[in-house]
Formats: C-alpha cells, sequence, structure tokens
C-alpha cells in the first residue's frame, strides 16, 4: 500500500492487573478497506479496539491516525476523529423514535434556544436511511418496534452520518436475516467506495471471505498475522486462530436410525405458529432451519413450557406430556439451551458451580436439604466432561467466554440425563475451537441414544451437523428434508417461501 | 484476580461488621453505661423487632421485590390476634392463629404481585394502606386491651430464659433457620436465582412465583410475629403500631450489604444491619442526643453503607 493508512496500530501491549492481554500487536487499516479482526474469544479483539478507541489506554506501543500519533483519553476524543464503533450490544434506546436514536446527544436546535428543530432532524434522518438504501425505515417508528437487524441500519446510519472516516463493526450480524446481511454487506460496499475505513470483527468466515480486504489474526494476545482474504483460505484463517489444524470443520456423524422418541401434534399459538407436526429418533438430530422471526424459537419456548400451546399435543416415548411450566419439561427429561445465553440461559453474576445445579437440584438434595458433597461432585464431573477452562467452580459466569459459558449452560442440562435436549443457536458467538467442541458433544450424546433438536440459523452448520433439517417459514413446516436431500439452495429457498 | 483485590473483596464483605465493632467501641469509650449487661441485652431486645421484619424483608429483596405493608401488616396481624385473645381464646392457638394471619396477608402481596403482575413497589405501598386501614376500622382507632393474663402469652416479649430476653431468643432462632433455609435448602438457591434473574430462573425450571408467594408469606409472618412481641409487652395492640418500620427493616437489609436488585446479599448482614441501626439508637440515647440528629446520623450511614458496597463491586 502506497499511501499511509488511515489508522495504524503498532507494537501495542496492554496488562490488567498484571495479566498480559495484548503482546506487542500490530494492526493497521487503509482508507476503503474492509479488514476483518479474528481469533478466538478473549484473543485480545475487543481490548486493541478498546484501545483504539480510548477507553483503555495502552501500555506500550503507537497509535496513529492518518500518520499522526494520537493519546485519546475518551471516546469522545476518537469519535471526533471519524472514528465511530457499532458495538455488540446495540445502543438504541427502544422507547424512542428512529429519529430521535439517530440524533442521540446530537439534537439540533434552533440556533441556541434549546429548542429541537424536528423537523430537519427528520429530514436529515431519512437521508442518512436513504444514502444506506434503506427505505423499509420510517424516521417516526418506534426503534424498539423493528427488527433487530433494522435496529443496526439505524445505528450504521448513525455512524455514516457523523463523516465516520472508520467504523468498527463488532458481530454485525449476529442478529441479522440473510436478506438484512445483504443489504448490510452493499452498505458497507459503498462506505469502502466512499473511501472509508471498516474493521469487521466478526466469527462468520463466510462472511469475512465475503466482504472483507485483508485479514488480521490474534491469539492469546499476540500478533499471528496479517494476510490478504485472496491468498488463504478457511483452514490456514482456523489454524492460524486455533495454532494447531482442528481437522474436519464438523464431526463425523454416524447415525444409522432409530425408534421415534419424541413427537409434536399440530402445535399451535395463535398469530405465531400453526400446524407444527414433526417427530425425533433416538439418537437423531433433528436441525431446524428458517429465517429469523419464523417462529423457530417460539415453537421451541412452547415444546419446554415456557410459553402455553393453545393447541396440539407433545409426546415423549408415546406418552401425552402435560407441560405446563418448563418444570414439567424437565421432570420428563427435557432440556433447552436458549437462544439468548446472557438474558435466558446463565445467571450471569453467579458462579459456573450455582448455575450448574441451578435445573440438578432434585439430585443433589433429599427432603429440600442440599448436600454439599453431591453438588460438588455433580458439578466437578459435568465441568470435567465439558472441559470447562475457568479458574474453578466459583468463578463467576460472566468472566467466562462465550466457548465457556455455552458449556456451562450446557453442562448444567447434562445434569438432568435428558433424552431430548433443545439447542437454539448453540453456536453463536462461540469461537470456531469450542464450537468443534459442542458439535462432538452432540454427537455423544446422540451415541447414548439422546434425541437432539437444533435451530440454528448457520446454514453450513445445520447442514454439517444435523441429520434430518426442518425448515419453518413465517411459522409452518416448509418442508423436512432428508440429510442427503438437503442443500444450502433448497433450504433457503423453502426458508423464503418458495417451492 | 490478584491478592490484592482479593483481600479488598473480603473487607468489603466484612464492611459492616468493621463498623458496627468501630461503633462499639468509640460508644463505650463515650459512655460508661454502654458495656454494661442490662444495656446490652436492652439493646438486643429492642432490635429484634426490626430484625425479625428485616430478616423476611432480606428474602424478599433477595428475588428483587420489596415489601412496604410489614408495617401494617404488623398493626393489622397483632390487632386481630388481640381480638381472638380478649375472645377468651387459648392464647398459644390465637397466636398460632395470628401468625397464619400474617402468612395469609404476606401470600396476598405474593399473588397480586405474580398474578396480577404488579410491580411490588406498587402492590405493597397499596396493600400497605388498605392493611392498616383494615386495622383502624377492626379497632376503630382504639387500641385493643385486656388481652390475657397467660404467662406464656407475657412471655413473648417480657419473658427471660437464663437471663436473656426471651424476643432476644426469638430472633436468634429464627436467624439460625432462615441462615439454614438460605445456605442449605434448595428453596434458598430458588430466591438467589429468582432475584438473580427470573427469565433464567423459569427456564432451569423454578417456580418463581410460587418462590415469590412464599418469601411475601415469610415475611408477612415475621411481622405478625414481630408484632407480638410488642403487643405482649405492652400488654395491648395498638392500631398505630409498626408506622414507618418498613423504612428500619429495608435500611438494615440494604446496610448489611444485600443488593436491592435481588440476587445477592446474606442474612447475616442484615443481623448487622440491624445491630447498627440498634447501635445507633441506643449509643446516641445514652450520649443524650437529640433523637432530630439521631435521624440524620442514621440516613448518613446508610448512605455511607451502600456508597460503600458499590465502590466494593465496581
Amino acid at each position: 500500500m502506497p499511501n499511509t493508512p488511515f489508522a495504524e496500530m503498532q507494537g501495542i501491549s496492554k496488562s490488567f492487573s498484571g495479566n498480559q492481554v495484548l503482546k506487542s500487536v500490530n494492526f493497521s487499516v487503509d482508507k476503503g478497506e474492509v479488514h476483518a479482526l479474528v481469533g478466538e474469544n478473549g484473543a485480545g479483539k475487543s481490548t486493541l479496539i478498546k484501545i483504539l478507541t480510548g477507553i483503555h489506554k495502552r501500555d506500550e506501543g503507537a497509535v496513529r491516525i492518518n500518520g499522526k500519533e494520537v493519546h485519546f483519553s475518551h471516546p469522545k476524543e476518537a469519535e471526533q476523529q471519524g472514528i465511530m464503533v457499532i458495538h455488540q450490544e446495540l445502543n438504541i434506546i427502544p422507547h424512542l423514535t428512529v429519529t430521535e436514536n439517530m440524533f442521540l446527544g446530537k439534537n439540533i436546535a434552533y440556533g441556541k434556544t434549546g429548542i429541537l428543530n424536528t423537523k430537519e432532524m427528520r429530514k436529515q434522518c431519512k437521508a442518512n436511511l436513504e444514502r444506506l438504501g434503506v427505505s423499509t425505515i420510517d424516521p417516526d417508528d418506534i426503534a424498539g418496534d423493528l427488527s433487530v437487524g433494522k435496529q443496526q441500519m439505524i445505528e450504521i446510519a448513525r455512524a455514516v452520518s457523523t463523516n465516520a472516516e472508520l467504523i468498527v463493526m463488532d458481530e454485525p450480524t449476529a442478529a441479522l436475516t440473510d436478506r438484512e446481511i445483504d443489504s448490510l454487506f452493499e452498505v458497507i460496499q459503498s462506505l469502502r467506495k466512499n473511501g472509508v475505513a471498516v474493521i469487521y470483527i466478526s466469527h462468520r468466515m463466510e462472511e469475512i471471505f465475503r466482504i472483507c480486504d485483508r485479514i488480521t489474526v490474534l491469539r492469546d494476545g499476540e500478533y499471528i498475522g496479517t494476510k490478504n482474504v485472496t491468498d488463504v483460505d478457511f483452514d490456514g484463517i482456523v489454524k492460524m486462530m486455533v495454532g494447531r489444524e482442528l481437522g474436519e470443520r464438523f464431526p463425523e456423524r454416524d447415525y444409522t436410525g432409530g425408534d421415534v422418541i419424541f413427537e409434536v401434534k399440530s402445535l399451535a399459538r395463535k398469530g405465531l405458529f400453526d400446524d407444527i407436526s414433526f417427530s425425533v429418533k433416538e439418537g437423531e438430530i433433528l436441525g431446524v432451519a428458517g429465517l429469523m422471526g419464523a417462529g423457530r424459537s417460539e415453537i421451541m419456548e412452547t415444546i419446554f413450557g415456557y410459553t402455553h400451546k393453545q393447541n396440539g399435543s407433545i409426546h415423549l416415548n408415546g406418552k401425552e406430556l402435560p407441560i405446563k411450566h418448563p418444570s414439567d419439561a424437565i421432570k420428563a427429561g427435557i432440556g433447552f439451551i436458549t437462544e439468548d445465553r446472557k438474558s435466558k440461559g446463565l445467571l450471569t453474576d453467579f458462579s459456573i458451580g450455582d448455575n450448574i445445579s441451578l435445573t440438578n437440584m432434585k439430585s443433589v438434595s433429599s427432603n429440600g436439604i442440599i448436600s454439599a458433597n453431591k453438588e460438588h461432585r455433580l458439578i466437578a464431573e459435568l465441568m470435567d466432561r465439558l472441559k470447562v477452562k475457568a479458574t474453578g467452580a466459583t468463578q463467576e459466569a460472566k468472566a467466562l467466554s462465550g466457548g465457556n459459558q455455552q458449556k456451562v449452560v450446557i453442562a448444567k442440562w447434562l445434569g438432568i440425563e435428558p433424552k431430548l435436549l433443545i439447542l437454539d443457536e448453540p453456536t453463536r458467538g462461540v469461537d470456531v475451537g469450542a464450537k468443534k467442541e459442542i458439535y462432538n458433544i452432540m454427537n455423544e450424546l446422540t451415541k447414548n441414544g439422546v434425541a437432539i433438536i437444533m435451530v440454528s440459523s448457520d446454514l453450513p452448520e445445520v447442514l454439517g451437523v444435523s441429520d434430518r433439517i426442518m425448515v419453518i417459514y413465517e411459522g409452518r413446516i416448509a418442508n423436512i428434508f432428508d440429510r442427503d436431500q438437503a442443500d444450502q439452495e433448497n433450504i433457503m429457498t423453502a426458508a423464503a417461501g418458495g417451492e | 484476580m490478584n491478592w490484592k483485590a482479593n483481600l479488598f473483596k473480603d473487607f468489603s464483605k466484612l464492611g459492616p461488621l468493621i463498623g458496627l465493632i468501630i461503633m462499639v467501641i468509640f460508644l463505650g469509650f463515650m459512655s460508661d453505661a454502654f458495656f454494661t449487661l442490662d444495656n446490652i441485652l436492652n439493646l438486643l431486645r429492642q432490635i429484634s423487632v426490626n430484625a425479625l421484619i428485616a430478616f423476611g424483608m432480606t428474602f424478599v429483596i433477595l428475588t428483587a421485590g420489596i415489601d412496604l405493608s410489614v408495617g401494617s401488616l404488623l398493626a393489622l396481624g397483632s390487632a386481630l390476634t388481640a381480638g381472638l385473645l380478649t375472645s377468651g381464646m387459648d392464647p398459644m392457638l390465637a397466636v398460632l392463629l395470628g401468625l397464619l394471619i400474617g402468612l395469609g396477608l404476606g401470600a396476598i402481596n405474593g399473588l397480586i404481585i405474580t398474578k396480577g403482575k404488579v410491580a411490588p413497589f406498587i402492590a405493597t405501598l397499596a396493600t400497605m394502606t388498605v392493611y392498616r386501614g383494615a386495622t383502624l376500622v377492626y379497632t376503630d382507632g382504639m387500641p385493643v386491651t385486656g388481652l390475657s393474663d397467660s404467662f406464656a402469652f407475657e412471655m413473648i416479649g417480657g419473658g427471660y430464659v437464663f437471663g436473656i430476653p426471651f424476643p432476644v431468643i426469638l430472633m436468634l432462632a429464627v436467624f439460625l433457620i432462615l441462615f439454614f433455609v438460605l445456605k442449605k435448602t434448595v428453596f434458598g438457591r430458588q430466591v438467589y436465582a429468582v432475584g438473580g434473574n427470573e427469565e433464567v430462573s423459569v427456564l432451569s425450571g423454578i417456580k418463581a412465583d410460587r418462590v415469590k408467594i412464599w418469601v411475601y408469606s415469610l415475611t408477612g409472618m415475621l411481622s405478625v410475629l414481630a408484632g407480638l412481641i410488642l403487643t405482649s409487652r405492652l400488654n395491648s395492640a395498638q392500631p398505630t403500631a409498626g408506622e414507618m418500620f418498613e423504612l428500619d427493616a429495608i435500611a438494615a437489609v440494604v446496610i448489611g450489604g444485600t443488593s436491592l436488585m435481588g440476587g445477592r446479599g446474606r442474612i447475616t448482614g442484615t443481623l448487622i444491619g440491624a445491630l447498627i441501626i440498634g447501635v445507633i439508637d441506643n449509643g446516641l440515647n445514652l450520649m443524650n442526643v437529640s433523637s432530630f440528629y439521631q435521624q440524620i446520623v442514621k440516613g448518613g450511614v446508610i448512605l455511607l453503607a451502600v456508597l460503600l458496597d458499590r465502590k466494593s463491586n465496581k
């Protein structure tokens, strides 16, 4: 690259209370470049970004913007230099309108009167959205009523409207539908054309190969290398990330068929889904594909008794289950790993041990009194079985990486020795190495006869892991494919409502 | 975490206890009357009423709730029990019924909160007014007197066992039971879990509604137990009994380090919190400080406790 990069970080080191999280990391991004920053959870990606944006101070190294060294002490200073971050957790205030959100903290007033010029803000809001090719969002919509994808668009529009020169996107597609991803990528293309630099953080390799120009890999706080996307392939990047060959991305399945163990008959809930009938066999993995909002999670929550069904029946081992509360489902031997780990799966402020025992109170207590011995044994056994990496059972769940958090959630459900395990987006926000471990656990469970339902928006994952694939479209089953009939194309067609 | 952070964390857990010890030593120097057996026992008896209510409040706050109705509930439960006593009912049976009434009034709070999906603050603000009104209606605004000359009933508020006031023994017994419940039982675990994150708890198979109803019922029962100590000592039930008691109870819980957000806290802390409030009242009285100033000191201590707690949790 002939000219100076827009942002350049050189030899960055950082430690927190004696714990070195970044060791002499180099990173740079040019104008008009989309640069992927990848690495397993805990590799130091977010710390690096926080140093770039002035949230953390570097211990060593230099940060240069347009060739000039800078020392940001506050994110506001980075913003003034045109650096914007779109965080994974959106900064949208749900009960305010789109316009109000877009001008949050930088309202336009009539002169210095403090009286808001709503007309002007509305006009600019519309212009900002149109610049991104988004015409389906009305400036007067309440932001909270919009899909996560649209909320994301508001954030991006906000970033673009400030004439940002560098936009950092942290897992921007985690909650987007495929269509929304397409339009996000169009936006990124047009940003690139306008000379804006983009730092793209994601666990999804397909996207990185689709949209990025260069990839920088971090591992355990160390700089591993920077490559042009055209010079590497999936396996090469994964090897850089985990430091070893990972082997096949999905473990071999050798499912040969079994008896039907779980069956759902014409399950319905008004306005969400209707006429849902399917079965799962012993030792089988049923993948559930569909677009975001098709009703997949809602169906699972109803099966589990978290919401009430209005029609239909649920059968396990040929017996109808009267499930009125998750506790009934658990008693019958059904486990449910929810989509949203932080708000529905884990007590984040509680210890790993507390989280694991939560579902296993029955087996570690008698007459309502907990046996500390039994509890410790169970926790130790499950943590060991799932290879949870932690300082110990008393470590708080929120201190763990995404992959390890997910392992804790799985551990808490393995304790009940489930006959049916429902996993909703089990590998979202989980790094490549831990993903493979989760697939291995699923494989091991099914070998022991556990039936698994896996909801996933990651198509390669659905295809790579499932024995059969059920596709949901607008609350109805569009199709159920056998593994050898299914491919990316016919699943997408069914998920989009086509024939 | 390095050892310095660890040490700090440990000390912050002990914070309220250290505060209490410093206060006790200070008052010992300031007043000769403080370190007498009589005064200590008297102090413990004085705090027993607040402590009993605050123990229940700890459970409620651990589930991320609040109960403003405890004072009114205490008055209503006490008045109804007093009514039973004046009707000539066997005192022990009347006490038992009184406690059940407390349980029931608390359960009403719990039902409104869970089944009616009303925020605990609003629900108990409403029942606080209703229970107080009901007390006034029932008593016609007059104290219920002429209760019982039963030795057993007088014992509740005024008795001694091996020289220790009976209310103190009651307080310690309830403390030990509830300590065990929180630490060692499934129910205790569920209380923490529901306060930590209700959605996660329900999805883990915990019947969160049931847990909450029990927690408010427990608080109702303990409030009436506290009320019976007062009733027994005064040998009458006052219609205005328990006014503002909710504030001292919440203060004891908060000083003791239990988070109003739920899920985090200890009942040991609440006992220490109640002791701190008691020591402030008692000590300032001994030092002849005007009760006007006492309020300022008490408020200051609550603020200090919360600020220190916030710092240690950063």
